[in-house]
Formats: structure tokens, sequence, C-alpha cells
């Protein structure tokens, strides 16, 4: 069946006013969130503080994002600098600490990978050591899947079923990917809060889940404690004025949630939170997560006061199939990029020709095929392409981005270097200006991170929820 | 007829990834009553949304009249993944200027 067996079912309600948790009656469970991409920009210490002194019982935030594109993943990096990491994560540590209410981070170092959560484990141990805090419990989970691992599953029948118009996966495809990750859900956090973790560093995982999983830990329906992780997920995107990295207060009770804004000049309306369920989504009614679907549909939106809306309605949909989304990145080779100007009208009018003379030039060089050669006009349809109503239209000055992508470094800087300053002589049959068709701001190109793809958007089955997400439990402090 | 253009009506108008191959697009109001006058007027539909594009109406993913935010809301496949060579938006933020200038009949 792959139902899931290792969250504890929703106990039931006692009274209207309280629920049984695992450790006692709990009316409602607070948690702040700071940042809605931990590390991608540096939180706000203003509401942060706020938040903080309204004493809540979880500090959470999410570090992950495939929004940076598939390179992070690709090349086992962060896109964020290790100082920004360390200064959100000390102030929550710090926090947390003071509070003696448990830390939770999802997606360490935005991709989620193996490598991410043992550098924030070390940054956890290292501010610990650094602000001599007394001994606690600390728990991480890994996410990713290795590629062999995966391949067993798919010769045993498996169907890696693709997402978003992704067709099923074939071993060529999942030859060609680097890294896999898997998509946690609220599995591998509750059972670490069950084993008194009391920071959590999470592999990969669903924005929500970061902060549905103490919820259901504390024994809350996942109806609502799905909505929390939701509307908390981005901190203060779900408020207005617009301003992101802005602390928000969630409270999940019996049978609603109630969200609020930290800052002293936002407020969390009907319309921001409203709105703010169809943020990153193509539907604002679903979320799906591993084991199930939050469903919108039938949220009620209730100001109930200044900075505060209420929330109930939502419901929490089991899958009959437990499966897991899978996130990989394959690499497509080394990459330059190169630049130029164009200013003279005409050649602008024929800058397709002027582009094209500068491909035939990489082709009788290096042939049809086996490399990439990219052009991206500035000007007339760079942020658009195709889509691009006015592109007939362009403006006075146009700018061209060249990239070339190849197997090698070499390679890729020649057909760059070819690609772009073959522009410069590009024959034109009346321009006037026969000295040079494009200006050079730099007259060379430049090495950039190699070129990667997302190979794998995709979703997996499994029997056990916390298979593919194994956990441990360490210490720091002294 | 007099006209209005959708950016003075809107409060926002955004597009962002949803996910690795797909864009999200949200016009959203401030004023319900300017919610369903834009609705009523039928310029941002599935077909009017193609056309401006010059897309298929195959690649429009999803098509919300969400009224709980007084919001409109629709969502395009990419022609290949965010982050693919040559792509000039990896976020996806940039791709939502043609709706500015949508115009909307006054009554």
């Amino acid at each position: 069946m792959g139902l899931d067996r290792s969250v504890p079912r929703p106990l039931p309600l006692l009274s209207s006013f309280a629920l049984l948790a695992g450790n006692g009656f709990m009316r409602s469970l607070r948690i702040i969130c700071p940042n809605g991409h931990l590390g991608f920009a540096p939180i706000r210490v203003e509401s942060f503080r706020l938040g903080v002194a309204a004493r809540p019982d979880c500090i959470a935030a999410d570090s992950g994002s495939d929004d940076v594109g598939p390179i992070p993943l690709g090349t086992d990096t962060s896109t964020s600098p290790r100082a920004w990491q360390t200064h959100d994560l000390e102030h929550m540590l710090l926090a947390s600490r003071e509070l003696r209410v448990p830390m939770i981070i999802g997606s360490a170092g935005d991709t989620g990978a193996d490598s991410r959560v043992d550098l924030y484990v070390q940054i956890i141990k290292d501010l610990a050591a650094k602000h001599a805090l007394p001994r606690f419990k600390l728990g991480y989970f890994y996410s990713e899947i290795g590629r062999e691992d995966l391949r067993r599953r798919m010769r045993a029948g498996e169907t890696v079923a693709g997402l978003e118009g992704y067709e099923a996966l074939n071993e060529a495809e999942l030859d060609a990917t680097e890294r896999i990750v898997a998509m946690a859900g609220v599995h591998p956090f509750v059972k670490l809060l069950e084993a008194g973790a009391d920071v959590i560093i999470g592999g990969r995982s669903s924005d929500s889940c970061v902060f549905a999983a103490p919820a259901i830990h504390h024994g809350f329906a996942e109806d609502h404690a799905y909505y929390l992780g939701k509307v908390l997920e981005c901190a203060s995107f779900c408020a207005e004025p617009y301003g992101g990295k802005e602390t928000v207060l969630g409270e999940i009770t019996a049978d609603a949630v109630l969200v609020t804004a930290m800052h002293p000049a936002q407020r969390c309306t009907v319309a921001s939170v409203a709105g703010h369920a169809m943020y990153e989504r193509s539907n604002p009614y679903f979320e799906h997560v591993a084991g199930g679907t939050l469903d919108m549909s039938d949220c009620h939106y209730e100001q109930v006061a200044p900075k505060t809306t209420r929330v109930s309605g939502a419901k929490f949909r089991r899958a009959e199939e437990f499966r897991v989304k899978l996130e990989g990145a394959g690499k497509i080779g080394e990459r330059y990029v190169g630049m130029v100007g164009i200013r003279d009208p005409y050649t602008i009018a024929h800058v397709d020709e002027v582009m094209g003379w500068a491909r035939d030039k990489v082709r009788e060089r290096f042939g049809d095929a086996g490399y990439e050669l990219c052009y991206t006009v500035y000007g007339r349809d760079g942020i658009m392409g195709e889509m691009e109503p006015m592109r007939d239209r362009p403006a006075h000055e146009l700018c061209i981005l060249v990239q070339g992508v190849a197997p090698t470094a070499e390679m890729a800087e020649e057909i760059c270097m070819i690609g772009t300053r073959q522009m410069f002589y590009a024959r034109l049959p009346d321009v006037k200006g026969s000295a040079g068709s494009v200006a050079f701001a730099l007259d060379e190109v430049l090495r950039a991170s190699p070129s990667y793809r997302w190979t794998i958007n995709h979703t997996l089955r499994c029997d056990d929820p916390l298979e593919l997400f194994p956990t441990h439990m360490t210490s720091a402090g002294i | 007829m007099k006209s209005q253009k959708l950016a003075a009506l809107a409060k926002t108008i955004r597009s962002k990834n949803a996910g690795v191959n797909l864009i999200t697009f949200d016009i959203i109001f401030a004023e319900r009553s300017t919610y369903e006058r834009v609705k009523e007027a039928r310029v941002l539909t599935r077909a009017t949304v193609a056309k401006l594009y010059g897309i298929a109406p195959e690649r429009i993913s999803d098509f919300v009249e969400f009224d709980p935010a007084n919001a409109i809301k629709f969502t395009i496949y990419r022609l290949r993944p965010s982050g693919s060579p040559g792509d000039p938006d990896i976020f996806g933020a940039q791709q939502y200027a043609p709706l500015l200038d949508i115009e909307v009949p006054v009554e």
C-alpha cells in the first residue's frame, strides 16, 4: 500500500480547547520563521528579535530552493555565501537555546545535498563552541539518493514518473545525471523530534514540512499543520507591504492557523495571506508533499487583529501511494561567456545575420553538434525570447550575451571566442561602418561556472517514508 | 470605448518559477470590484494570454480565477527547464511585462 506508517495519526480531540500532545496538553503551538530561504539574503534582525520576544515554541526556516537553477546541485556547492548562512544560523541558534525550544532547518545550504547538511551541522557545532552553549542534541538527516540505487529500483520495475511535462525517467537521462536529492516530507523531522533533538538540520525537504512537522509531532491535525507550513515557508512574503526576510509568527490551534507579522510596519491581511497561497505554484488550491496533498479550496480567511489573519478550512488528503519528488542535475559542459554591443541602426536591423555569420564560423571549425552556442540579444528579446511581443521593435542599442558550452574548457573558450569576435567581422552588404560591426567593452571571453540542466524532476514510489532519509543524532556545545 | 491599462488597476502583476519547468503569473487586485470588472471584461483568459505571448494554448498548464485573493493566475510551460543553456531568466521573474499594457474597457 505504501501508506505512511511512521507518522502518528492525528489524535482525537479531547475537548474544544485542548489536544493531547506527545508531552502534555497543548492548546496551541507557535512557530516563528525569519527567512524564506535562509542564507540567500540575511535575515532582518529587528523583527526577528520581536518574534523571539513573543516566546514561540519553535524557530524554523527553510534554506533551499530549486529557483537557483541546477548548477549548485550539480557542482555540489551553495549559492549563498557561508558568512550569510552563518549569520542566520547564529541568530536562530542563540534564540533557540535561550528560549529552550527546537530550531529546525530544512534543505540545508540551498540544495539539501549531503555535503550541505554536513556543512550546516559543522556551522552549528562551531557556533555552539564559540558561544560556549550548554550541550544540546543535534539531529540531522540526508536526502541524496545514489544513481545506482535509483537504477536498481528502475530495473526492478519502478516507474520514475515525470512532473510538469517531463517524460518517465530512462537510464540515458539517469546516466547524464550528476547528483540526485529526494524531497523529504515531515517524516524525518518528526522522527528526530521524537528522539529529542534540540536542533535539526535537514537535507532536501518540502518547505512546508519544516513547520508542519513540529505541529504534527505535538498532535495537531495534519490539515492545519500543513497549512501552517504553507503560510510560514516564505516568512514575510505572506505580509504586506512587500518586504522580504522579516519574521512572521504562525500559531496552530485545534481548528485554525493564525499568522501575524512581526515587523512594526507589516501586517498579515486576508489579501496578503490568500495571495501568498498562489506564490510560486501553478495552482493556488493544492500543495503536494511526500505522502499527500494540502487542499486549500475551502480555506476561509478572516482578519482577527490589525496584524493577524486567521485561516481555517484547510484539508490534507493522504495519497494512496507514497511518492517522493526527486531533483537531479546533469552536466552539459564547461562554459565561457562574452558580450558585445551594437549601435548602428542598420546593423541592429540585421543582427540575426551578424550572429549567423559568427555561428557559421564556429560551424566551420567544430561542425554542427557536440557543443552549444547561445546568443541573448538584450534590447530586442533578451529576456522573453520568442514570447516578446515587441521583438520586431528593437532599441537604439543592443547588448548581446554570448555563451559557449562544450565538453572541455579549451573548446568552450574557443567556441565562445569565435562566436563573439567574429561578430566584429560580419559582412553586411550596405553597412556604412566598415571598421567593425560591434563594440567590445571587454576584448576577452570569461570563464563561467559549468553548464548544468535539470535532468530529473520526477517522483518515486517508496515503501517506507523514511527509507530515503537516514536520520542521525549527535551533540554540540559543552 | 474608454479603457484603462491593467497596470493602473492591479496591485500586483508578477511572474515567478513554479518548479523547474513552469512559470506562473499572478495578477492581484486590491479591490473586489476591480477584480470582478476585469474578470467580466474577459481581457484575461487562456485565449488572450496565448495570443499576447504568441504561444500555443497548450503551453498554458493552469488558468485560475482565485476569488479569495482577488487574483487571476495562469501558468505556462517553459520550452526548456530553468537554467538550461541560454535561459535568460532563471527565476522567471521578468516575464510579466506585456500584461501591464492590457487595455481594460471602462463602462
